[in-house]
This record gives C-alpha cells, sequence and structure tokens, in this order.
C-alpha cells in the first residue's frame, strides 16, 4: 500500500468509525444548510443567510478534504498544486470584478448586455460601442470637425 | 496487498505516481470549476434580479442530492479504510455502492432538469438558467466520468489487484463531492 497509508492510517477499525461520524456531521450541516437560509430570510437577517449558505459551505469542503481527502496528511507539495489553483481562481475574480460587476467607470457606463458606451460621445443604436470609441474626447472632437 | 514496482513511486517527491497524478488532475479541475464558480458569482452579484430565476430551483432535489453525494463520499473513504486492510473484495463493494450513490444524483438530476424545461427554463432562459446548466452539467459530466473510472477500479479490486487505486479514485470522487457542496448554496440556496 502507499507510503501515505503507512504513515497516516494505522488503527483503521477506529477510522471507519470517524469516517461515520464526520459523515453523520456533514449531514448535520447540511440541514442547517437548508434550514438557517429559511429562518434568514424569514426574518430578514442578511447575514444569517450567507453564513448558514456559504459559510457551512465552507466548512464542509473542509471537512470532506482534511477528513475524506485526507489532505491535512498530504506532503507539502500537494498543498502548493492546490494553493496555485485556488490562486488563479481569486487572480480571475480580482482581474475581472470590477468590469463585471460595476455599473460604470471613468469614461464608460454599462448598458444592456454588459456592452460599454461611452459617457463622452452618444451611445450606439444597439448596445455596441458608441462611435469615436477608441475613447478619448479628442476622437469625439475629430469626428465633429 | 498490492505489489508495486519501483516506476509507480516518485522518489523526489516521496509519493506514489498515481496519487501525486490525481491532485495535479484536481488542480487543473479547480481552475475550470473555479472559472465556472468565480464568474457566476460576479454575474450573479452583478444581477441582484437573477434571485428571482433562481427561485424557480428545487431547494429539496439539491439537498437530496447533496445528501446523496455525501453519502457516496462516506462509501468511498470506507473502501480505502477497507483497501488499507488488503479487504479487496470490501473495497469493491463499497466502490459499487459509491457508483450507485453516483447514479442516484444523475436519475434525481435527469428528473429536476426534465421538469424545468418543461416549465420553459432552458439554458436560453437567462443568465442565470446559462449558468445554472453549465455548471450543474459539466459537473455531471464529472460524476459520470468518476462512475466509470470507479467500475474499472472496483472491478480489479475484487480481484484484490491494484488497491493503491482504491484512494486515488476515491480523491476525486472526494472533489466531485466537494465542488457540488459550493454548487448547491449557489444554484439552490441563494434565492
Amino acid at each position: 500500500m502507499t507510503s501515505h497509508s503507512q504513515t497516516s492510517h494505522s488503527g483503521h477499525d477506529g477510522h471507519e468509525r470517524h469516517y461515520v461520524i464526520i459523515w453523520a456531521q456533514l449531514v448535520v450541516l447540511l440541514l442547517v444548510s437548508v434550514f438557517g437560509p429559511m429562518v434568514a430570510t424569514h426574518y430578514g437577517w442578511h447575514w444569517l443567510l450567507l453564513a448558514t449558505a456559504f459559510g457551512v459551505a465552507v466548512v464542509k469542503a473542509y471537512m470532506v478534504a482534511k477528513n475524506f481527502m485526507h489532505l491535512d496528511v498530504e506532503k507539502p507539495i500537494i498543498h502548493y498544486i492546490m494553493a496555485i489553483g485556488v490562486a488563479l481562481m481569486v487572480l480571475m475574480y480580482g482581474a475581472l470584478a470590477a468590469d463585471v460587476q460595476k455599473e460604470s467607470g471613468q469614461n464608460w457606463k454599462k448598458s444592456a448586455g454588459f456592452h460599454h458606451s461611452f459617457t463622452t460621445s452618444k451611445p450606439a443604436e444597439h448596445g455596441g460601442h458608441a462611435k469615436g470609441a477608441a475613447g478619448t474626447e479628442g476622437t469625439t472632437e475629430h469626428e465633429q470637425h | 496487498m498490492s505489489t508495486k514496482t519501483i516506476a509507480t513511486q516518485r522518489a523526489s517527491m516521496g509519493m506514489p505516481t498515481g496519487r501525486l497524478a490525481v491532485w495535479w488532475l484536481l488542480m487543473s479541475e479547480i481552475v475550470i470549476f473555479g472559472g465556472v464558480l468565480v464568474s457566476y458569482i460576479m454575474h450573479r452579484l452583478a444581477h441582484p434580479e437573477w434571485a428571482e430565476q433562481a427561485a424557480y430551483t428545487n431547494t429539496w432535489l439539491g439537498a437530496t442530492n447533496t445528501l446523496v453525494l455525501l453519502t457516496s463520499s462516506l462509501c468511498a473513504v470506507l473502501a480505502h479504510a477497507a483497501a488499507e486492510k488488503g479487504n479487496g473484495p470490501k473495497a469493491s463493494r463499497l466502490l459499487w455502492l459509491t457508483i450507485l450513490g453516483g447514479l442516484t444524483f444523475l436519475i434525481i438530476k435527469s428528473f429536476e432538469w426534465t421538469h424545468e424545461i418543461q416549465e420553459g427554463f432552458t439554458i436560453q432562459a437567462g443568465g442565470f438558467w446559462s449558468y445554472y446548466y453549465t455548471a450543474a452539467g459539466v459537473h455531471a459530466f464529472h460524476v459520470i466520468a468518476g462512475m466509470c473510472v470507479m467500475v474499472w477500479v472496483a472491478m480489479s479490486a475484487a480481484k484484490n489487484q491494484d488497491l493503491h487505486r482504491v484512494e486515488n479514485v476515491g480523491i476525486y470522487w472526494h472533489f466531485v463531492d466537494l465542488v457540488w457542496i459550493f454548487l448547491f448554496p449557489l444554484l439552490y440556496i441563494a434565492k
């Protein structure tokens, strides 16, 4: 069997019981994630909705990774590999979130369909960029001449 | 207990090649699912009105599928424990139960999708539904892929062959479960 197994999986009977206990805890957390948001919606508690829906999901994911995937006893290289994936995910959010989530910015505003129309010139008919979409006031002035 | 050749062990990493490969695979999966989930979150935050569409998803079916996947993960990790003891036939039986869990998940999903499509909520019904079918569809594809590999591993485990693969396929299956743990609140709870 694997070296991982030899170093971290002694006492197999105790482990089986441990896995069942973890599963039971995950089921309880599932119930919390189902009924918690119902209570939160009823009382208008936004923080409780976030905590029970997404906070519990993070806890469940941690429990699965630690206890079922045995990530806690894996070699450090595995942690680094996983961290690269997560870092790329965070980088993607950081790079794109402002463009997707903001309604307007410097010299642009968002129209239907996520097209941007420049505030310094007339928007195009069907959502695309306005004339002179090079984006400078200078371009607009040139067209006026 | 399986006998392994030197070529199956990465001396520099101090771990079996197969398990290292599974973790590399999962890193690429994080990029795939992470891309889908992050773009969904961004658009969902930009479109509060998507909550009205999300209200049509069935929380109880989503929760049932979560329970099914959690239980199948339990079977997979118990199969790993059985393989550790060199009990291939027991590991094989537990892997078949895991496959049954995956099949149950897909059957519930197909009923759910059939109902939603009949109600007019197709993949073209709006931004929310595009993400809903894409994210859940890519996930379901991974469930099917995991089941196919697991059939192969279960058959060899029954003959006490290549028991180290039980752990490898289990790690993959737990990751599929882990992705669903995040999909569930995103698609079914946040309304």
